[in-house]
């Protein structure tokens, strides 16, 4: 019989992707007194196992080998529907990142269960999987609902579920399984990783900081980076800004960038078009610094000052640092 | 080379929509490209006029997206399939996936798939994954960039975004890629790519065509369904002050107020 919650947890060389510990408390949850597994994928992971006990897991299964330091397609697919045919979980979860969008979709199609992706609220309805997901935009909400039987998938958008505290007096067991592929039945091959240093991502940051067209040109991020840092968040822009040549891409919030759920969310020389809204309306505060009184923006936010962000930006970064001593 | 793009139509993300008191939406009359395919449709383009291939412009739906293929076509894509069939209507998006797998395998010859990221409607976010895993091929997704593609090598090296960084990826081909806004700057229609595909026949194929049985599309999820996104909590409140130091004190009291910061 089907019994219990299944979690992917993502890692990257060994640091735990925080928005799993997400997943993880709603596996709690929707347990109820049932088992909760997590099952970790890499090389040199044995503390990533050891965390997630500490954050709710009874058990965890560990693969961990060459094939799977990076994360690929094909060998974190295979070897996720393998652990889920053999275990039954009733609920599969993950983060939705790309890999656990990826991950999940890959398994759930190979074992031909049901899957809802990117939600923000998550219930049991008569034993089914019930999910709220923002659609069109982030304009309204879907609700769904898992229909067929065996295994039920679901992905949850970052930020939307709270983690839970790791509790140093848990315990549980760690168990080691094998990949399913050996590298030379593996078609792609990683064969470099330029990574994002020194910035914080997007989609973990706690506070971020945007500019928009009203920041005039490449140098106007300057004040918007130097605010970031002295909040310790990110640095968002519009597309408005991207396509400028202002900011990279990677940079992008919005409906073609990325969704974003922070506390704060300081958006300066943003209209606050409604694919810009479709990637931070969910944040928990919005504050909006404009020159026009009618941008749009002021009706999504909770906070607003009118006025030039060249002179807003940097007040607001001389306050910080002085309360911060 | 043959190279086939999967597309379809979605409500403009610009237009006002209300849900209905039934809990369903009307999604009014402006349907459009998926933005997301603009730039997997103008790679296919590129990617076939530089290894003097083919490319198939190919959707899963409604003659309500036939304009999907109509773009494709335009922008020069060399054919375009529809899929559709009775037995399709109120399956999911794993049943999409199977009828697009299934077209692709008819297709035969195909070396690379590509895929806008997401829906701009309701975004599935899983269909490209389902596609590439009922394949049985390497699925390289979020890619910014191919920097080679080798068809008598078999072989396509890509960059892709990821949370991390950029991952530099090599694969055997087949293979199912999706695609981000930094590949390319979409191509548009010309007047006479637009005379060409408005006079373009576009056969549809049907889930007996494909071979496609019912227990395959029998959907193992449902919406249910919309509802409006709940209001936000009080409406703006804009902080006032002789000057910027005094509005900037004052906000962050607030923020701190409201334990964000
Ligand atoms: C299919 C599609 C997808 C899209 N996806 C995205 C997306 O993912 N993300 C996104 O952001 N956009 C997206 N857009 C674009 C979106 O519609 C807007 O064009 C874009 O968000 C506008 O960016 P902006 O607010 O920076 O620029 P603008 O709308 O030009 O606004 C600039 C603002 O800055 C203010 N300003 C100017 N100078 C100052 C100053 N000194 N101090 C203070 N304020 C100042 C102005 O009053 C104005 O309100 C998309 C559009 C389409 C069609
Ligand atoms: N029924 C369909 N027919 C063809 N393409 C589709 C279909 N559904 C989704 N797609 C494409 O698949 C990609 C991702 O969709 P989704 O996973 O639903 O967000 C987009 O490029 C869509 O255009």
């Amino acid at each position: 019989m089907s019994q219990g919650v299944l979690v992917w947890v993502e890692q990257f060389k060994g640091k735990p992707q925080a928005a799993s510990w997400e997943a993880l408390g709603q596996a709690r949850t929707l347990a109820g007194g049932g088992p909760v597994t997590a099952a970790v994928f890499g090389q040199g992971v044995e503390t990533v196992a050891q965390e997630a006990i500490r954050r709710g897991a009874d058990r965890v299964l560990v693969a961990d080998d060459a094939t799977l330091a990076d994360y690929r397609f094909e060998p974190f697919v295979a070897l996720l529907a393998q652990i889920v045919r053999e275990h039954q979980p009733a609920i599969v979860l993950a983060a939705a990142t790309i890999a656990g969008r990826e991950v999940l979709a890959g398994a759930a199609a190979e074992i031909g269960a049901g899957l809802l992706t990117d939600v923000t609220d998550l219930s049991l309805e008569g034993g089914k999987l019930q999910a709220v997901r923002p659609v069109l935009g982030g304009k309204v909400l879907s609700v769904e609902a898992i229909t067929g039987d065996g295994p039920q998938f679901a992905t949850l958008r970052p930020r939307a579920f709270p983690a839970p505290e790791p509790d140093p007096s848990r315990s549980g067991e760690i168990v080691a399984v094998a990949p399913v592929l050996a590298e030379d039945a593996i078609a792609s091959k990683v064969e470099a990783m330029q990574e994002v240093t020194g910035t914080i991502s997007l989609t973990d940051a706690t506070i971020i900081v945007s500019g928009g067209r009203g920041v005039g040109g490449p140098e106007g991020f300057d004040p918007v980076r130097e605010l970031a840092e002295a909040l310790g968040g990110a640095v968002g822009a519009s597309r408005a800004a991207v396509d400028a040549g202002w900011i990279p891409y990677e940079h992008q919030v919005g409906q073609t960038g990325k969704v974003v759920s922070p506390d704060l969310y300081i958006a300066a020389g943003i209209s606050g078009a409604i694919q810009h809204q479709a990637g931070m309306r969910t944040a928990k505060v919005i504050v909006a610094i404009n020159k026009d009184p009618e941008a749009p923006i002021f009706k999504l936010a909770r906070y607003g000052i009118v006025g030039d962000l060249f002179e807003v930006l940097p007040a607001l970064t001389a306050e910080v640092r002085k309360r911060l001593g | 080379m043959h190279v086939v793009v999967v597309t379809k139509n979605t409500p403009d993300t610009a237009a006002t929509v209300t849900v209905k008191g039934d809990g369903t939406i009307d999604w009014g009359d402006s349907l459009v490209v998926n933005p997301w395919d603009e730039y997997a449709i103008t790679e296919a383009v590129l990617l076939k006029e530089a290894h003097s291939g083919k490319a198939t412009v190919l959707t899963v739906g409604t003659d309500e997206h036939q304009e999907a293929l109509k773009h494709g076509l335009a922008i020069g894509c060399d054919q375009a399939i529809r899929v559709w069939d009775g037995a399709l209507d109120g399956c999911d998006s794993l049943g999409y996936a199977e009828a697009v797998a299934a077209a692709i395998r008819k297709l035969g010859d195909v070396d690379l798939v590509i895929f806008g990221r997401e829906l701009a409607d309701i975004a599935t976010d899983q269909h490209v994954y389902q596609v590439a895993r009922k394949l049985g091929w390497t699925m390289l997704g979020y890619v910014a960039k191919i920097q080679a593609l080798d068809v008598a090598a078999r072989s396509i090296t890509v960059n892709r975004l990821t949370e991390y960084g950029t991952q530099t990826v090599r694969s055997t081909l087949p293979a199912v890629i999706s695609v981000v806004k930094d590949i390319n700057e979409p191509k548009y229609p010309t007047f006479i790519g637009i005379r060409k595909a408005a006079k373009a026949e576009i056969p549809v194929w049907s889930a007996a065509d494909l071979g496609l049985d019912a227990a395959a599309l029998q959907p193992r999820t449902q919406q249910l369904r919309y509802q409006e996104l709940p209001k936000r909590e009080g409406t703006v409140e804009i902080i006032e002050g002789a000057t910027a130091q005094e509005k900037a004190a004052k906000l962050i009291d607030r923020l701190i107020e409201e334990k964000v910061l």
